[in-house]
């Protein structure tokens, strides 16, 4: 790995609680801090709990950190405001979710396209560029069918080719393989491997499984909130 | 985010539960049906009872002899409801507190030059032409030479009641075509033939001199009879018929007709005040007149409530249906909580998912509006030919009706898509 390469997550005393009920104030992340580098491939894995999901959320630009600095890209996420965080959402991340969220009763390619909607792409582009996604993800034969008619890794397989719609610089997956037998978990893990291979997308894969984890770069293990460990060489 | 992509989303949803958006339009389709049906039958009501009116002479006055003070009954309605009653509240008028002929030639001379006619009639009663088999029934009246003119009757053949046959009191009859066929197989075989009338104690008999063309009105006012048995009017002399009924001379009521450039209810005005003088001293008696347009005005005033009334019921059964939309749009977007979250952190913005439902729910609104006014042409061409007047609602309503139906969408729509918009991403994701 390059130190040339430039770091796009850069996290540092980030603190994350929740409000449950007036005097209670439940702390999940305590001061993370973390950097990415751009094409780097990491693993977050802990125990169920430990707000793996959590720290993914503001990663992605969903939720803000209660305190601490965050930049994404270059963008100092605890600053911005609603409608930023939905352009950052839209053009720089790529969700790929445990239960796939397609949007029901919309075929293949429309979900696909549904990113490029939100970024104003215009019709024949949009369809053009999901046609494209469906076929790197094997999925060409069925772009017209509907997330019902779909097996679980045929709806993740579209679910990352979405996620790739509007070719950002990092694809979050929160337990992807969570919801598969683990001969469709390895289809769509080497899907992940060929997007970061080819593509060279940064990658933060959130898992239980520790085979999948070693097969990434890095791997992260988040306990009640904090990085206990960073494997294969990264730094915290 | 493109507006057709929302449209055709938007479809796709309705279309994936039919029921349930049938269901949901009912309020908005049977609210918008009901204006076009009423606003298309009102039409026609108003359009027939207007040319009725307009038959009957839209430029005519009434002058008639009513009570200066009435007990019980109320003004106007004296007459009919005293006969009805059994007993006769004009029996006691004497001869001198009729119109006389004095007082007419007065009127003439005063106002001659507004007055297109001035016709007079004397009911004698019903009676029936009768040659052998053939017979046709008969309302007798004795009319004067102008009541042509007023009533605007049609002549075919000959002439009709002159001033001559007063002044003589002879036994002519003016007869419609439907009675000339009756006895005389033929219309124009009937001129200058003598025809018996039975009346109910004595047999008359005319010189027929003229045949006018008998007109159904659109609105008819008698129950239904068979073809051969409709009773039309056989006019004979003024005079005559005062001689049979022994009846004074002067009158009771007449009927006067403004020229083409008078207003009907000025002249009415006038007329009234006129004959205020002559029966100024008169205890028991006054004059009143009364023009056709006054009577259609408060019939355009009667349909001006009625059609207000209809607003406000047609506005409360939309209220109903935008609620209804409104509640089905919070169903529907409760449901799709996940998507809503999904969609954010695929990047839609606040405003994407605001007009995505709003447009949801005008599109809802939209499709129930046109199935409304589907229906309400349906109903309104429908009920309107039953009435015999058949009508079709104006495009004005139609336009009228899709707009408003859409703005109900955008109104009770607003609501639930900004609940949606404003959902929290994470919360919307993590949503069972
Ligand atoms: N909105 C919230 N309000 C209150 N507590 C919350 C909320 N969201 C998460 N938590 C709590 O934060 C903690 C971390 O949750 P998180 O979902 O990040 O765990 P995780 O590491 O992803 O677990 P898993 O592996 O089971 O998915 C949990 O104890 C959870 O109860
Ligand atoms: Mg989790």
């Amino acid at each position: 790995m390059s130190e040339t390469k430039q770091v796009i997550i850069q996290m540092k005393g980030i603190r994350k609680s929740f409000y449950i009920g007036q005097p209670h104030e439940l702390e999940i992340l305590h001061g993370i801090g973390l950097s990415v580098r751009k094409g780097e491939f990491v693993s977050i894995v802990g125990a169920s709990g430990s707000g793996k999901s959590t720290l993914m959320n503001i990663i992605g630009a969903l939720d803000r950190p209660t305190s601490g600095e965050y930049i994404l890209d270059g963008v100092d996420i605890s600053k911005a405001g609603d409608g930023e965080l939905s352009g950052i959402r839209n053009r720089k991340i790529g969700f790929v979710f445990q239960t796939f969220n397609l949007i029901p009763r919309t075929s293949a390619l429309k979900n696909v396209e549904l990113p490029m909607l939100y970024s104003g792409t215009s019709k024949t582009l949009r369809t053009a560029r999901a046609k494209e996604l469906l076929e790197i993800v094997e999925m060409g034969e069925r772009m017209s069918h509907q997330p019902s008619e779909l097996s679980g890794g045929q709806k993740q397989r579209v679910a990352i080719a979405r996620a790739m719609a509007n070719d950002p610089a990092i694809i979050l997956a929160d337990e992807p393989t969570g919801a598969l037998d683990s001969e469709t978990g390895r289809l769509v893990m080497d899907l992940f491997h060929k997007l970061h291979r080819e593509q060279g997308k940064t990658i933060v894969l959130i898992t239980h499984n520790q085979e999948l984890a070693l097969e990434t770069e890095r791997i992260l293990t988040l306990r009640d909130g904090n990085f206990i460990s960073d494997e294969k060489g990264g730094q915290v | 985010m493109d507006f057709i992509e929302n449209i055709r989303l938007a479809v796709t949803g309705l279309l994936s539960n039919k029921m349930r958006a049938l269901l949901t339009m009912l309020g908005i389709i049977i609210g918008i049906a009901a204006v076009i049906t009423i606003v298309t039958l009102g039409d026609a009501i108003t359009s027939t009872v207007s040319s009725t009116m307009e038959e009957m002479g839209g430029k005519n006055i009434t002058v008639l002899l009513e009570e200066k003070n009435p007990e019980v009954v109320l003004p106007g309605m004296s007459q009919t409801l005293g006969v009805s009653m059994g007993f006769d509240i004009m029996g006691n008028m004497a001869e001198s507190d009729l119109i006389s002929d004095e007082m007419i030639g007065q009127l003439w001379d005063r106002y001659g030059d507004e007055i297109q006619a001035l016709s007079m009639i004397e009911q004698v009663g019903n009676g029936k032409a009768q040659d052998g088999r053939a017979y046709s029934n008969l309302s007798v009246s004795g009319v004067n030479g102008d009541y042509e003119k007023s009533e605007s009757l049609t002549l075919l053949e000959g002439r009709f009641i002159n001033d001559r046959d007063i002044d003589r009191a002879v036994n002519v009859a003016v007869i419609s075509d439907k009675t000339a066929k009756a006895i005389f197989g033929q219309a124009d075989k009937a001129l200058a033939q003598e025809i018996k009338v039975h009346m109910d104690t004595e047999i008359q008999t005319y010189t027929v001199v003229g045949i006018y063309e008998y007109e159904e009105l659109v609105m008819p006012m008698t129950t239904q009879v068979a073809e051969e048995d409709v009773r039309t009017a056989f006019y004979i002399p003024l005079s005559t018929a005062r001689k049979q009924t022994g009846a004074p001379d002067g009158c009771k009521s007449f009927t006067l007709m403004a020229k083409q450039n008078i207003q009907p209810s000025e002249l009415a005005d006038k007329v009234e005040s006129f004959f205020d003088i002559y029966y100024r001293d008169n205890v028991n008696y006054r004059c009143s007149a009364t023009s056709m347009d006054t009577i259609i005005e408060q019939m355009d005033d009667i349909m001006g409530t009625v059609s207000v009334a209809i607003a406000v019921i047609a506005g409360i059964s939309l209220l109903v249906g935008g609620i209804g939309v409104m509640n089905i749009m919070l169903v529907s977007i409760t449901e799709r909580t996940r998507e809503i979250g999904t969609r954010k952190a695929l990047g839609a913005t606040n405003g994407n998912i605001r007009i995505q439902f709003v447009v949801e729910a005008v599109i809802i609104c939209l499709i129930g509006g046109i199935i409304g006014i589907i229906l309400g042409i349906l109903c309104g061409v429908f009920g309107s030919s039953i009435l015999g007047y058949p009508a079709f609602p104006g495009v004005g309503i139609i336009l009228i009706a899709v707009t408003f139906s859409m703005l109900i969408g955008v109104f009770f729509g607003y609501y639930p898509a900004n609940k949606a918009a404003r959902m929290d991403p994470i919360e919307a994701l993590r949503y069972e």
